[in-house]
């Protein structure tokens, strides 16, 4: 391992020296709490109205959305599926077993090899929050939703969010994942999309190509 | 050794280099067309946001405070990265970087290593450092990729190759890729890219990124893409290294509320770019076992100093200033010879190597302050570039060539002229009779002498009129004044 530790000490001084008097833990603190925060942390749109919202962004960036019941949501994965094509599906630990339709190959595969991921068709699983405004949908590592490869190395993903999981704004997303952020989080919106070449976006590059949505109520 | 890498920029004046790219209309037709797309789709994208500005302040205040206790937040990042299982290196220099990261990559045997786009490999010129010491650095975002195969340099830190059209990509691919037959519709070349990558995602252990934010009450980092090429570099390789500016933290997880709202807007002009990835240190069965972090100043803290300067370091590194800046949009970034070109650039690249070398970069601007109207954390460009411009001419004062030069001394006469009204009136007098022989018959004057030599080889001066307004004034309203000058 490279020593570090005198170019550790050479950088602090140097900033120190740039900055003048340090400041004590305390005083950063209530500096940081004079920050002006006047932009909006919430909506008050209902909760029809978010789902419309974030059908619309969904749909703009070429995102499958289907609306299901509570109770309806394995049915409605069989639908898409099968619309798919597909039946070997990778799902996190964790996913609830009453949305997983007989006639799959439902697969738990948190401790998958990349080159397994890579072999599968798809993967299913649930997200932590969902953003009606920007069209994002936020995964994180907890059960339902297991380790990042997996929504990430299959060329296709299934999401399945609760009515109750959208939210209107990006700060109120961050209300409900404040107390897990340390865990692997990934926002995603829309499938993997480059503008690369000449401005024109592309859809699905490394990640998975495909995206459907179901949306329950 | 660093000479060697870090001269392939900072070669040439922007001028000199400027002139040659204004030739090239096919890269001019590619940066104009690129930065007109992305202007327009963020121009709509913030009209959407009623506390756009709102947003903006936020963003300023944060990173402006950040700044003001670097080292505290600095070193909370790496007490918490620490904890986190991550490795915290520092690298007060390029040399130092270089030489932590290949000592990461030696200690694991590796030929080959994966990367994520990032501005501070550029800027220690790591890929020629690996390349040296039989090491190959494979990128995998596509523009960055388009960059490496056509051994071209960046033009621009969102899209690398917007100065690139389809045709040349394809022609490159095909040859690069060793490709019978592809086609040159976005479509195609983005296939090629994903089939070519993949194996090497599947493959190779260890990956190289750049950092968006550092996050200090956490510990951890994020990362914001839109191809997937990050998520799989950050995921699934055993061992993953980021080089990041000392500058990129921020105090809190929950600041990215505000970030993740600006940057993409201002970076793609969408609401939310396809992939955002958070963590912290090494994650048990999620992503890389060993997880190391370069913490890079290499003339950054010294910034700092300057209150009126520091600013600077506020960027979030968008390149909205580049779309919106006149000059880049004509010139494209080559013309800034440096790994940070536009407005931004201007300001950064002579800072961070102490004044001196792109010394000409504050000047590559017309002041019109299009990219402090676009900045999403408020960074005055037009003010620390006039700022700037006042340090090259002070150091330039402090030799005895700079003092004897034309230059200095024109300058000196001209303030002394501008600062009293009765030399003021006696050289305009001297230079209604002098200019006689450069004024043409229709009045202007195609040229001038000397230093003067630069106004006039682009445009025409018109001549100075028979009678100056100060003596139209004096003759004219004099009397009502009670005889006084009015600005006396």
């Amino acid at each position: 391992m490279p020593d570090s530790s005198t170019a550790r000490s050479r950088i602090l001084a140097s900033i120190r020296m740039s900055l003048g008097a340090a400041s004590t833990a305390d005083s950063i603190a209530a500096e940081y709490g004079t920050i002006a925060r006047h932009y909006n942390r919430s909506s008050a749109a209902e909760e029809h109205a978010l789902l419309d919202l974030f059908t619309d962004r969904l749909l703009e960036y070429d995102a499958g959305v289907h609306r299901s019941s509570r109770e309806g949501i394995a049915a409605t994965v069989a639908e898409i599926l099968g619309l798919r094509a597909k039946h070997n599906i990778a799902v996190p630990a964790g996913i609830p077993a009453t949305w997983l339709p007989a006639g799959f190959g439902f697969a738990v595969a948190d401790t998958w090899s990349k080159d397994q991921l890579d072999k599968v068709e798809g993967t299913l699983s649930a997200c932590s929050v969902a953003i009606a405004e920007t069209g994002t949908i936020v995964l994180q590592n907890c059960p339902g939703q297991g380790p990042r490869s997996l929504s990430l190395v299959p060329d296709y993903f299934l999401c399945v969010v609760l009515a109750e999981q959208i939210v209107a704004t990006v700060p109120e997303a961050f209300d409900r994942i404040l107390a897990t952020s340390t865990l692997p989080t990934t926002f995603i919106s829309g499938p993997s999309a480059t503008a690369d070449i000449e401005m024109t976006r592309i859809k699905g590059v490394h990640g998975p190509r495909f995206l459907d949505v179901i949306l329950a109520t | 050794m660093s000479e060697v890498h870090e001269n392939q920029w900072n070669r040439r004046d922007f001028p000199e280099a400027a002139r040659d790219l204004l030739q090239n209309s096919q890269t001019r037709k590619n940066v104009q067309h690129a930065t007109n797309v992305i202007q327009a789709k963020r121009n709509k994208v913030v009209a959407e946001l009623p506390d756009w500005e709102d947003l903006r302040e936020a963003g300023a205040q944060i990173r402006a405070h950040t700044l003001r206790h670097l080292d505290h937040y600095l070193t909370q990042f790496e007490e918490n990265c620490t904890l986190a299982g991550g490795h915290v290196h520092w690298a007060s220099d390029a040399e130092d970087a270089r030489r932590i990261i290949l000592g990461l990559v030696q200690q694991h045997d590796a030929k080959e290593v994966i990367k994520i786009k990032t501005m501070t490999s550029e800027e220690v010129g790591l890929n020629a450092h690996l390349e040296a010491h039989g090491i190959q650095p494979i990128e995998t975002d596509l523009a960055e990729l388009i960059i490496q195969m056509g051994k071209d340099r960046p033009s621009h830190f969102v899209a690398p190759a917007l100065h690139v059209n389809r045709a040349q990509v394809r022609d490159l691919f095909q040859r690069e890729m060793h490709l019978q037959e592809l086609g040159d519709r976005p479509e195609d070349l983005t296939d090629a890219a994903r089939t070519y990558l993949r194996e090497k995602y599947l493959r190779i252990k260890i990956a190289i990124s750049g950092g968006n934010f550092l996050i200090a009450d956490t510990g951890g980092m994020c990362i914001v893409e839109s191809e997937g090429n990050g998520r799989m570099c950050l995921t699934l390789p055993d061992v993953l290294i980021a080089i990041v500016g000392i500058e990129k933290v921020i105090p809190r997880y929950r600041d990215l509320e505000v970030f993740l709202q600006t940057l993409p807007r201002s970076a793609t002009g969408e609401r939310m770019n396809p992939y955002n990835s958070t963590w912290c240190g090494a994650h048990p069965g999620d992503g890389p076992k060993e997880f190391h972090i370069v913490l890079l100043d290499n003339g950054r803290s010294p910034i700092l100093a300057d209150k009126e300067a520091r600013q600077t370091l506020q960027c979030i590194r968008c390149a909205a200033c580049l779309n919106a800046c006149p000059v880049y949009h004509q010139t494209g970034g080559h013309a800034y010879e440096s790994v940070y070109a536009g407005p931004i650039g201007a300001i950064l690249t002579p800072q961070l190597q102490s004044m001196k070398e792109g010394r000409s970069l504050p000047y590559a601007s017309s002041l019109c302050g299009a990219c402090y109207q676009v900045c999403p954390v408020k960074i005055n460009i037009p003010e620390v570039l006039i700022h700037l411009r006042g340090k090259v001419v002070q150091q330039d004062q402090a030799t005895l060539s700079g003092k004897l030069s034309l230059w200095n001394i024109g300058m000196q006469a001209a303030a002394f002229l501008f600062a009293d009204a009765s030399r003021l009136a006696m050289a305009e007098r001297i230079g209604q009779v002098a200019q006689g022989p450069l004024v043409s018959k229709n009045g202007f004057i195609e040229w001038m002498p000397l230093m003067l030599s630069g106004w006039t080889q682009t445009r025409d001066l018109k001549a100075m009129p028979a009678q100056s307004f100060r003596d139209w004034w004096t003759k004219e309203k004099a009397p009502q004044s009670n005889g006084k000058q009015p600005n006396a």
